[in-house]
């Protein structure tokens, strides 16, 4: 494949852009990996790309039952940060934001990693409280946070709705290493990446069970491109987890919920990085085409359509109106819904299974997307040495039977869980 | 989405408190009691497809009402008052 820099730019501009070859090799399957990963997202073709990369296995099958990122991957509203304060997730947010900081320069692909900073409001005595203790958690893992008060935040974004009446902004916790970057380029890159290095992509490859040794093993599974073997199968299709894991008599503590996402039509820059209201569920980010892009809560019921509802178009709506009232004339462009793994917690889930060859990444809840490099590194480390990565050692499956639960945010499908 | 409450009619989803699948029964204690609650508790069947379940219509009849659903088109198949199946099982 052409290597992308300045040059080959130049090359292919005085030529016409004639001559640019496809990104990455579409594969058809063959009968037997060493490796598949179910799932080709951003996920599942990190996973393969640092099993290649850092483990040295090639002999890898990505399957995709669409297009690469045509699920989660690229419906996401994009946004990258590490503004975690349990322990569990710090380290292995961090250990994301790093792999971000220098994705571009190890794919040799614009992912537009953006670090335009990520504000989460407080409208509260308690919520500040709240928020500082959350700083100085990151700050003791080594995380860039500053609380900012009110004046701190009006030099920042001084269109927000400071005196409303209910919930007035008193400052932020402000992560300027957090940001944005191109969903789709995360998606291209890594399968640019990976299949560089040999990994099979397969597309329109959906899996509808599981082959099993007589020992009850997973040893390969089946699919509508055929039958094909494997030692290890991984899953990292956040959505359809539980219907995966039912294919091998697997139940999960993962409910599938549809989360909405919004974009307006493109304005000129106004937001400068990512805000979230602090008061109800709404945040926004303007992407580089200038569409303010936010989003809120997940619909509410389990569902697997991947569409939302009005009531929650509305709450969203609402969120911006309280928090940004200036943006009430802009025109909503589109919404569309995703489903999302939703664990009983709101963290995910990074482990093997009970069922020797099948391992698990999956239970992303609202958050998959800032945690792409950071899962394909861990949920590679698993595959390759079947032992947890020290950063993702808190995923695991069993921590709701031994009462281990990562409740960052309490926001699991319900709320009375954890 | 509408639900049809059968005290109320057709009413808006956003009227009902959503709890979720209606398979699950609290298990008796137990020699396996631990484990039996974790199952109860947190794990899913998560279904693809028609599914039983509970919503109560918290700003209407106050009433549980148990609701066919497919979780794909949420298309919904059939809604009856949770209290008349409770009725009809037999006491422990």
């Amino acid at each position: 494949m052409t290597r992308f820099s300045i040059f080959s730019l130049a090359a292919n501009a005085l030529g016409g852009h004639k001559s640019w070859g496809p990104t990455w090799r579409d594969a058809a399957p063959r009968a037997a990996y060493d490796v598949i990963i179910v799932g080709g997202g951003g996920h599942g073709l990190a996973t393969a790309y640092y099993l290649a990369k850092v483990h040295g296995i090639t002999n890898i099958a990505v399957l995709e039952r669409g297009w690469i990122g045509g699920g989660n991957a690229g419906r996401n509203t994009t946004i990258i940060r590490s503004n975690y304060g349990l322990e569990g997730n710090t380290a292995f947010y961090e250990w994301s934001m790093k792999l971000w900081e220098g994705l571009e320069q190890d794919l040799n692909y614009n992912t537009m990693v953006s670090q335009r900073g990520v504000l989460n409001l407080y409208h509260s005595d308690g919520q500040r409280d709240a928020y500082a203790r959350r700083g100085n958690a990151m700050r003791l893992n080594g995380i860039d946070a500053e609380l900012l008060d009110q004046a701190g935040v009006r030099r920042l974004a001084p269109f927000l709705n400071y005196d409303h009446a209910r919930f007035p902004i008193q400052g932020g916790l402000l992560q300027r290493r957090g940001g944005t970057a191109r969903h789709d380029a995360v998606v291209w890159g890594y399968a640019r990446a990976a299949s560089n290095r040999g990994v099979d992509i397969i597309q329109n490859c959906e899996v509808t069970g599981m082959i099993r040794a007589p020992n009850g093993a997973v040893v390969g599974v089946e699919t509508t491109r055929g039958t094909i073997k494997a030692a290890k199968v991984g899953l990292a299709v956040a959505g359809s987890s539980s219907r995966l894991a039912a294919m091998a008599g697997l139940r999960l503590p993962i409910e599938s919920h549809a989360l909405q996402a919004f974009v307006s039509e493109g304005l000129k820059p106004i937001i400068p990085g990512v805000i979230t209201f602090g008061a109800g569920h709404f945040y926004i980010s303007q992407s580089d085409k200038g569409g303010l892009v936010f989003g809120g809560d997940i619909d509410g019921y389990n569902s697997y359509a991947s569409r939302g509802n009005l009531p929650v178009v509305e709450d969203v709506c609402e969120g911006g109106m309280a928090l940004m009232p200036m943006i009430g004339r802009a025109r909503l462009l589109r919404s569309w819904g995703g489903v999302c793994d939703m664990t009983m917690d709101g963290s995910p889930i990074i482990d093997r299974t009970p069922i020797q060859g099948l391992y698990l990444n999956g239970g992303w809840c609202y958050g998959g997307f800032k945690a792409t490099p950071a899962s394909g590194w861990c949920f590679a480390h698993l595959l390759a040495q079947d032992t947890p990565h020290e950063t993702a050692a808190a995923y695991r499956l069993d921590r709701f039977a031994n009462g281990r639960m990562i409740d960052e945010k309490g926001q699991g499908a319900q709320a009375n869980l954890h | 989405m509408r639900l049809p409450c059968p005290f109320c009619g057709d009413r808006d989803a956003q009227e009902f408190v959503y709890r979720g699948d209606a398979a699950p029964a609290r298990p008796p204690s137990g020699p396996d009691h631990e484990a039996s609650m974790f199952d109860y508790v947190y794990s899913r069947d998560n279904l693809a497809g028609l599914m039983r379940e509970h919503w109560y219509h918290a700003q209407g009849c106050r009433n549980w009402i148990t609701v066919t659903r497919d979780t794909r088109t949420h298309e919904i198949f059939e809604a009856t008052l949770a209290k008349d199946a409770a009725a009809s099982e037999p006491k422990p």
